[in-house]
């Protein structure tokens, strides 16, 4: 990859991340490019959304986690960044669709409102720009008022997706997005992050190793060490990673004969 | 031929022990049955009784006028039912923020911080087994301390404001277990959601956290309602019994359980405490049934099927 600094959103360099005395994270190093559709694969265990959960500090949430190494986005520390300001920047969707118990409406308001906005004409011009850019926007243009929870689950996913993009973040960390939606809800939030890869970082874990193969601009593989610490196996273009894969573990991997 | 015959053996066991089974299985029935039978005849039993001696002497003029004292018992009893109200208005607004606030600690905040030090955790642990034990503990235990505390001590004499804080006291205990249940129930995935949008913490609990455990949170203030107008020994030493209206919150006076405790031990007039019993029995009923619309309303919002 080529040593652009402008054009990395993220860089990782000797990343351990520790709960407690178990190690779930060692020495990792990579660099993030901006604009593209990162993926990150390997056996339940390896740390994936550990290492997720790093680029917003959601982490921090868990008491006696250690994290240590230099994390930059856009070449500032991430640890000297505020949380509040972080977090806004960083939008991150989870395996479950998880819409709080609230109006359509107010669930992507809920961001916007948070960090102070009041006026009620603004809150409705974010909630209808990011509802469409979650490609929701036809579906509930007249339900606004209905409670996010009588949606179907695809649904509820894409709300979550529009709910993040309420407060005009840069990056997107998804967790297994898709894992809890049938087919056909999970090609809607595929071909809806491709779209949204001309404007954002995104940062997906995945278990399907076909959605990383064919969404996935570049890939990191991971996998435990024989500590059962999460160690980066290769990182590189999706391309590569999966047709000439560098090492025999990647290989192995992604041809199914493990994890 | 022997396996055959193992095996026809074995069929015949089966099906004895699937008959004992059976058998036991219709004796446990009417057993539960039984119980459930006795436990429901006994409260309508005793329902029945207050009612059918008390609903006589009810009438609007009963509720209208005050207790007259004396040792007839003459008068209603209208004093009593508007102090039960200025009683259980004034305990739950002084425990509710007090009982939902130490819920918030406990759970959002606590638990982050015993991990981070030993003595904190022996605080947190100390104050959790203090809210267990006083869960327990008699409401005369209350009413002595309160008589202590409020009433001699802080010169607050027999008066609401001695037994509405000694009232929160004893209510507080349930209000912070039923609201800390009610915290820990809200999903995960709820503060995660929020704290991800960049939310903070505050902002995260009084968005997504309380409204979620509001159902929980609510029904435990109704069943401190309930205990506030069915508790008579704390507020015989803390309220006083004056059978007057207070018009402030220092002026002593009684309430609804009170009053059937001061007619059945101190007057001749039995049929009155059974009719006030039965406004009391009406009131705690009907405060029930409130509980179960409201929190399956809240729940039903929460789920989405407005």
């Amino acid at each position: 990859m080529e040593n652009n600094q402008c054009c990395h959103k993220f860089i990782v360099e000797n990343l351990d991340v520790c709960y407690g005395e178990f190690k779930a994270l060692k020495d990792v190093n990579l660099k993030i490019k901006a604009r593209a559709i990162t993926s990150i694969i390997g056996p339940s265990g390896c740390g994936k959304s550990t290492f997720l959960r790093v680029f917003n500090r959601l982490n921090e949430l868990i008491p006696n986690v250690r994290t240590s190494g230099k994390i930059l986005k856009d070449d500032q520390p991430l640890c000297d960044m505020d949380i509040v300001d972080l977090r806004k920047s960083v939008g991150m969707i989870f395996q479950r669709p998880n819409p709080f118990p609230k109006t359509i409406f107010d669930n992507v308001a809920y961001g916007p409102r948070a960090h102070g906005l009041k006026t009620l004409d603004k809150l409705a011009e974010i909630v209808e720009r990011s509802l469409r850019q979650a490609a929701l926007w036809d579906e509930v243009k007249d339900t606004l008022n209905k409670s996010a929870l009588a949606l179907s689950g695809g649904q509820q996913q894409r709300l979550c997706i529009a709910r993040a993009l309420a407060v005009e973040p840069d990056v997107l960390l998804m967790d297994e997005p898709a894992s809890a939606l049938d087919p056909i809800a999970t090609l809607k939030i595929e071909s809806l992050i491709q779209t949204l890869k001309e404007e954002f970082t995104i940062i997906i874990v995945t278990h399907n190793m076909q959605q990383a193969a064919r969404a996935s601009d570049y890939t990191a593989f991971f996998n435990m060490d024989d500590d059962l610490a999460g160690v980066l196996v290769e990182y590189g273009e999706t391309s590569k990673v999966f047709t000439f894969p560098e090492q025999k573990l990647t290989e192995d991997y992604i041809s199914g004969r493990f994890g | 031929m022997a396996v055959e015959v193992e095996s026809i053996i074995a069929q015949a066991k089966t099906r004895s022990s699937l008959k004992r089974q059976k058998i036991s299985q219709t004796f446990g029935f009417i057993l539960v049955w039984f119980c459930g039978l006795i436990a429901v005849a006994a409260v309508f039993w005793i329902i029945g009784y207050v009612l059918s001696q008390g609903l006589r002497v009810i009438d609007l003029e009963f509720l209208t006028t005050r207790p007259a004292g004396g040792v007839s018992g003459e008068g209603g009893m209208s004093t009593t039912i508007v102090t039960t109200l200025y009683l259980v208005i004034l305990t739950i607004a002084i425990a509710t923020p007090l009982g939902v606030g130490a819920a918030i600690y406990l759970v959002e905040y606590a638990r982050d911080a015993s991990r981070e030090s030993k003595v904190v955790a022996f605080l947190v642990r100390a104050a959790q087994m203090g809210v267990e034990i006083l869960a327990g503990v008699p409401s005369i235990i209350f009413g002595l301390f309160g008589f202590a505390l409020f009433v001699l001590y802080l010169k607050f004499g027999f008066s609401l404001l001695s037994a509405s804080l000694s009232g929160a006291a004893l209510v507080l205990p349930t209000i912070i277990r039923t609201s800390e249940e009610a915290l820990l129930t809200v999903p995960r995935a709820y503060r995660e959601g929020s704290l991800s949008l960049g939310a903070t913490k505050w902002y995260t609990i009084f968005n997504v956290v309380l409204p979620n455990a509001m159902p929980g949170i609510v029904t435990g203030i109704v069943l401190s309602v309930g205990r506030i107008i069915a508790e008579t020994a704390i507020f015989w030493v803390t309220l006083g019994g004056s059978y007057h209206l207070p018009k402030t919150v220092m002026n002593s006076g009684r309430s609804m359980a009170l009053h059937v405790y001061m007619l059945a031990s101190e007057t001749r007039a039995f049929d009155k405490a059974m009719g006030t019993a039965s406004i009391l029995i009406i009131i705690i009923i009907l405060l029930n049934l409130s509980i179960n619309i409201l929190s399956r309303r809240l729940t039903a919002r929460m789920n989405g099927k407005k």
